[in-house]
């Protein structure tokens, strides 16, 4: 029996992994097109439809993961709109650097590299922040978003960009107040490297805002896809101009990242905020090995580095997924158990 | 001027990013519906086994 052209195995496959990618974007904000494109090459589909169809899932699961964090008071709209401008701007000229660096040929070189060392850099730093951190208070209650966040939360960076008064000053959700230049400056920043790697950017702007801006965490996590609406709405539409979407791949995937996306929202609001970056970390540190991997399978033409790369990459969001649910549900049992003596 | 064939493409391209954003705005009511249904339930077992 066949659906969508494609057999009940593969439909069963492809809605488990929407499923698993669906918990992590909730959760994070990000890592779609980071795991279903590599998937989809190894799985033999050409590139384009892989990045395209990619893209479009990522699309579809933004749209799904910003409604529930919509839901729960996570999305700044403005600093959002804010974002998108800058990124915009920066993603172009990321993209121009590209071309140059093509016209000299070091491009592949350069970019593998500055990849590889951003995400274990990224990830190294994410997870050192939060272990010495003092493990927070557990939960992050939703009705305080409008109100001004803790100082000691929010990181030195951030408090040195939030001190520069360049009018005019923008105020954001979680009583944050920062120059509209230094949201600018930091949206072109992260725009320039999403353009120059190519990537969507989540891994790289939902750590930005946390730590440049100094929103709070689930904050930027919706701020995030808010802006991921936008930018994969914009690419899946490019590609399928050129008939790089196939809905066969999409429409099951969607079907089971709409309900994990569902399952990461609501765990942001359970699970302690320390937590949520120390797995954000591992798996960025997760990524990057796997990068580095297929890279030194490339470069040296290896072609089972490329499936190990692959599996590393599943195995990662497959571990910290599962830690996700693991961690709810702990959080869940513990809150029953301090709760039960104040009503006996 | 716009081509003929830009346009058609144009017009099949936001037919199916269309047909994304209509699946994942289904998916969102239909989950939310069994969310509302299903949830409290599922959160009360997972508190109590």
């Amino acid at each position: 029996m066949e659906l969508l052209g494609l057999s009940l195995a593969m439909v069963g496959l492809f809605v488990g992994f929407g499923l698993l990618i669906g918990v992590l974007f909730g959760f994070f904000g990000m890592g779609g097109s980071f795991l279903v494109t590599p998937a989809l090459l190894v799985m033999g589909y050409p590139t384009r439809v892989a990045v395209g169809s990619g893209l479009a899932f990522v699309f579809g699961t933004s749209v799904i993961a910003t409604l529930k964090h919509r839901d729960l008071g996570q999305v700044d709209y403005k600093l959002g709109l804010l974002m998108i401008v800058g990124t915009t701007a920066g993603i172009e000229v990321g993209k121009e650097t590209v071309v140059h660096l093509e016209s000299l040929g070091l491009a592949g070189s350069i970019i593998s590299v500055t990849y590889v060392f951003l995400l274990g850099g990224i990830g190294a730093f994410v997870t050192y922040e939060a272990v010495k951190g003092d493990g927070g208070d557990g939960g992050i209650d939703h009705d305080a978003a409008e109100e001004p966040a803790d100082a000691d939360d929010i990181p030195e960076i951030a408090k040195k960009i939030q001190s520069y008064n360049v009018p005019p000053m923008i105020d954001l959700r979680g009583g944050v107040t920062v120059s509209l230049w230094m949201i600018l400056g930091v949206a072109f920043a992260t725009g320039l490297l999403s353009g120059f790697l190519g990537v969507g950017g989540g891994f790289i702007r939902m750590p930005a805002l946390f730590y440049l801006i100094g929103v709070p965490v689930p904050i930027a996590v919706g701020t995030d896809l808010f802006e991921i609406v936008f930018s994969g709405g914009l690419g899946s539409f490019l590609y399928a101009l050129d008939g790089g979407v196939d809905l066969s791949i999409v429409v099951p995937l969607l079907a089971g990242s709409a309900f994990g996306a569902r399952i990461g929202s609501a765990a942001t609001s359970i699970v302690d905020e320390e937590e949520i970056k120390v797995y954000f970390g591992l798996m960025l540190l997760g990524g990057s090995l796997a990068v580095a991997v297929r890279e030194i399978g490339n470069v040296y033409e290896i072609p089972i580095l490329n499936r190990v790369s692959l599996a590393l990459i599943l195995g990662s969001a497959l571990l910290v997924s599962g830690a996700v649910v693991y961690s709810s549900i702990t959080a869940l049992r513990e809150e029953s158990r301090t709760a039960s003596p104040t009503v006996e | 001027m716009i081509e003929a064939g830009s346009l058609s493409a144009s017009i099949d391209g936001a037919t199916l990013i269309g047909a994304v954003l209509l699946e994942a705005i289904i998916l969102y009511g239909v989950y939310g519906v069994v969310e509302d249904v299903l949830g409290q339930r599922v959160v009360n077992r997972l508190r109590t086994t």
